[in-house]
């Protein structure tokens, strides 16, 4: 049995401590706004927040979540930074398919949330392992400007 | 646990009941265009549409557009409702959207069938949708005239109201609905004139952005039902393998395993979840037939279509007389092109998810091509197609993908439900997907190209070498003509420069690898060879590419209009570049719509950077200017990727690469800034999804030779050596 909190709420698990925390965060608790890509951290749709880090969750076996916080897409808006995140997204009219967009909030939000005001250089360098196959880099280059300023105004 | 929200019985009995009333009105008709590919470029002007099929306006007044094209990121959730919306005079913010179930009523204008693809879904919805909304409109205006006993002349609409304009009586369209249902549908529709459009041209918002910002949007891979079993399948290494043994006895020990099955495309590994599947999957010792085996080599493959390019083909086009006019020639060059097969690789894997039962047969896919997949689910199932219900997700990415001709993904899926007899969900890796074969063809091509003493071109002789992707398939009858494939000469046979002689020819080669239509098809390859071989007579004769360009199109071409266009907002020939940068320009028609693309490029240690793109596109009338820009922006990322990196290579019968580290995608650190500009256009709409794809290659490469004075003529280009 592994325990952790998922977007503040307890949770325990029955499963093979190897599993990825992925398919917990899927098949085990029906959260699928965290998707599948690659199955070896190259893509990053996986990307969910193990104690306000982002990680990808389909390389983090479920054991090294045990006694931590899982944040994920679902769960995002609670804190102040993940709305203005998603609102910035919002604004900017980001996604196409849509797929890969739970992994690069994520990330962008981890971001924000380590340097308030990147530079182009540091969200290029911060979103690059994100892909996206619908070409929307550079709205989500925009929306993550546009939370920063808005997060700057809410200081 | 989590059930799937299939329809609601109210929604599924109205639809039943308004396909079974409505079918007969609705015919499907092919209209074979110029170059073969069949859209409906001009539809039916004078059918009238049921709007109830396509429109539910609820007592709340909200208004429910039933979409019949499927949402991968182009935007048809947010286009199509505008279409509808426009001349419904609805209020936008009361408009949802849910996908179409399969009906005939759902059809295609122009394919026939339910089908998204061929950057159409504009183009043949245009007149329809717009007819369909003022057939309502117009319901929903006598109702209320009836109602208040006026005449209809002296009422209005407006933003989901109906309005008596002496009075100022109203009645919103959710009182009316009802009454407006019972009407017969009107006679005759007259639609706006484009001057008193509202929401058409406007840049709005997409209506699918809140639910794929906040995880809910529901894709295939997110339907779960229950009782589910997740199931993997380990498919033949070589194209065309069958399971000769297999053991499955540790595999058949892990936890979680259900059950593991031979069926026709391998060992089928079901359990509770994913990672079990995946995990026993892996276990498996699997013997396979690989019959009689072609040795399937990327290099040897590319040697024999080289040889193949210098024969004589099958005639695509012939213009006066090739070889008198090399004859005559001033100068002359020829060059050989090589493309590879290519992965579509959209960023959600395939899956299925397949409810069986012995009467009715329940999918969930995010397919591109309904009609196709219900015929052959019901085949496999041995039901008829109106026992088979699909339910049409979000698709993450087509790309082309996800329409497949032959339905592998959904045949294979209702023949695993078949032996497993519970509700599954067929899952591919990422491994499995990029494995799976159905690519872009590899292309191989020879040009001979001339120019006489004014530098113009003279004599133009291109073969074509790739596999038919129309061949065998539904679509040969009206798509192949005399051998030709018309999509393998697209763009090629099509070439719109004032050339006196000029020769297409094409081979078909067969073999095992299965191919298939991806963003752009032909002109994915076309594009590339021939706007860089225009781009070296340019340099032959001496003149500047665009100038050049702009001297061999006809008088009344509408490439010249993106050509100057871009040019125009590039500053080309005016603006000072920064040092070792340099332009590069390419222009192309596809699925009717033009765009020329210009690319600032540099090199650092051989590595190439693209700094930004200026696109011009005349796409005929816009919807959706925004809509436009995304697409532009997407399709010149999706060229770009193709450019740089991408390639499937094949060893011994076997596909090299197998994941993202290997088959490598743009990365957000290599996207260019894009500008997109749009010719304002009074034409009817034409395709959107395609079209930037094709020009952004030839671009890059025409931008390489400027910097370095080397032509590349093989993608992908990181794996030349650039100095």
């Amino acid at each position: 049995m592994i325990s952790f909190k998922i977007n503040g709420k307890a949770t325990k698990v029955d499963v093979d401590p190897n599993t990825p925390l992925l398919w917990v965060i899927r098949d085990h608790l029906q959260l699928t706004g965290t998707k599948y890509g690659c199955g070896m951290a190259q893509c990053g749709a996986c990307t969910v927040h193990l104690d306000g880090r982002a990680i990808r969750s389909c390389v983090t076996p479920v054991s090294l979540a045990s006694g931590k916080q899982v944040t994920t897409i679902e769960g995002l808006a609670e804190t102040t930074l993940g709305k203005t995140v998603q609102a910035a997204w919002q604004e900017v009219d980001v996604p196409q398919c849509g797929y890969c967009q739970s992994g690069q909030i994520m990330s962008a939000t981890a971001l924000l949330k380590e340097n308030p005001h990147p530079s182009e250089a540091q969200i290029s360098a911060a979103m690059d392992g994100n892909l996206c196959r619908c070409g929307t880099y550079n709205s989500i280059r925009s929306a993550i400007l546009k939370a920063a300023e808005h997060q700057g105004g809410a200081k | 646990m989590k059930t799937t929200t299939a329809q609601n019985p109210s929604r599924r009995k109205f639809l039943k009941n308004s396909a079974a009333l409505m079918s007969g009105l609705v015919i499907g008709f092919y209209l074979p265009m110029k170059n073969g590919r069949v859209f409906a470029a001009e539809e039916h002007p004078k059918q009238i549409y049921p709007p109830n099929a396509f429109i539910r306006i609820a007592a709340d007044d909200s208004i429910t557009v039933i979409v019949n094209k499927s949402e991968m990121g182009q935007g048809v959730y947010t286009s199509l409702p505008m279409l509808i919306a426009e001349e419904l005079e609805a209020d936008w913010n009361r408009i949802r959207v849910e996908s179409a179930p399969v009906a005939a009523v759902y059809n295609h204008t122009g394919f026939g069938m339910q089908l998204t693809g061929g950057s159409s879904s504009i183009p043949s919805s245009w007149e329809q949708l717009r007819r369909v909304g003022a057939s309502a409109r117009i319901l929903l205006i006598r109702a209320a005239a009836q109602q208040w006993g006026v005449p209809e002349s002296e009422c209005h609409a407006a933003s989901s109201w109906v309005i008596h304009t002496k009075s100022g009586n109203k009645s919103s369209y959710g009182a009316l609905a009802d009454a407006a249902a019972k009407l017969p549908l009107p006679e005759t529709v007259e639609l706006k004139s484009p001057k008193d459009f509202k929401l058409i041209g406007k840049s709005i918002k997409r209506l699918d952005t809140p639910e794929k910002i906040n995880g809910s949007a529901q894709f295939g891979l997110d339907v779960y039902l229950p009782g589910m079993l997740t199931v993997l399948i380990a498919r033949s290494p070589v194209f065309g393998g069958k399971v000769k043994s297999f053991n499955d006895t540790e595999a058949r020990k892990l936890p979680g395993v259900q059950g593991i099955y031979q069926v026709p495309t391998g060992i089928a590994v079901a359990a509770t979840g994913f990672w079990p599947a995946k995990t026993a999957r892996d276990l498996l010792e699997i013997e396979w037939d690989e019959g009689p085996g072609a040795a399937l080599s990327t290099p040897k493959m590319r040697a024999e279509y080289l040889e193949l390019a210098k024969k004589p083909g099958l005639v695509a086009r012939n213009d006066g007389d090739a070889v008198q006019g090399f004859k005559q020639a001033h100068k002359s060059i020829s060059a050989e092109y090589e493309v590879p097969y290519l992965a579509h690789a959209a960023m959600e894997p395939l899956n299925v998810v397949v409810d069986l039962n012995t009467d009715h047969c329940t999918i969930w896919t995010g397919t591109q091509a309904q009609t196709m997949d219900r015929a052959s689910a019901a085949k496999t199932a041995g039901l008829k197609p109106e026992q088979v219900e699909i339910h049409t997700t979000f698709l993450g990415g087509g790309f082309g993908r996800r329409a497949n001709p032959r339905s592998d993904f959904v045949i294979e899926a209702v023949q695993v439900a078949k032996v497993i007899g519970k509700p599954v969900k067929i899952v591919w890796t990422r491994e499995d997907d990029t494995r799976g074969g159905n690519y872009r063809p590899m292309w191989a091509d020879h040009i001979e190209a001339a120019i006489a003493k004014d530098g113009k071109p003279l004599a133009w002789k291109h073969t074509i070498v790739g596999q038919s992707i129309i061949a065998d398939t539904p679509f040969e009858a009206f798509m192949v003509r005399n051998g030709i494939d018309a999509t393998s000469v697209e763009g090629a046979a099509t070439l719109p420069y004032v050339i006196p002689n000029l020769q297409v020819e094409l081979h078909s080669p067969k073999n095992a690898v299965p191919v298939q239509w991806w963003r752009s098809v032909g002109h994915s390859h076309t594009a590339f060879v021939v706007e860089t071989m225009i781009d070296e007579l340019a340099h032959l004769a001496g003149k500047d590419p665009v100038a050049y360009r702009l001297g061999i199109l006809p008088a009344a071409s509408r490439y010249r209009g993106v050509l100057q266009l871009a040019a125009k907002n590039a500053g080309w020939g005016k603006k000072k570049l920064p040092a070792n940068h340099a332009y590069g320009v390419a222009v192309h028609q596809s699925f009717d719509s033009y765009v020329a693309e210009i690319a600032e490029v540099s090199l650092g240690n051989g590595k190439i950077r693209v700094h930004r793109v200026v696109a011009a596109v005349d796409c005929g009338m816009v919807i959706n200017p925004d809509g436009v820009r995304q697409q532009i922006e997407g399709a010149i990322v999706y060229g770009l990727s193709a450019a740089l990196h991408g390639a499937i290579t094949l060893e011994n019968d076997r596909v090299v690469q197998s994941n993202f580290h290997d088959y490598v995608p743009l990365r957000f650190s290599e996207m260019p800034q894009i500008e997109v500009h749009i010719v304002e256009s009074s034409e009817h709409p034409t395709g959107i999804g395609e079209p930037g794809t094709p020009p952004i290659a030839p671009a890059v490469a025409n931008a390489v030779f400027k910097l370095t004075g080397k032509r590349l003529r093989r993608m992908p280009f990181d794996q030349e050596t650039l100095a």
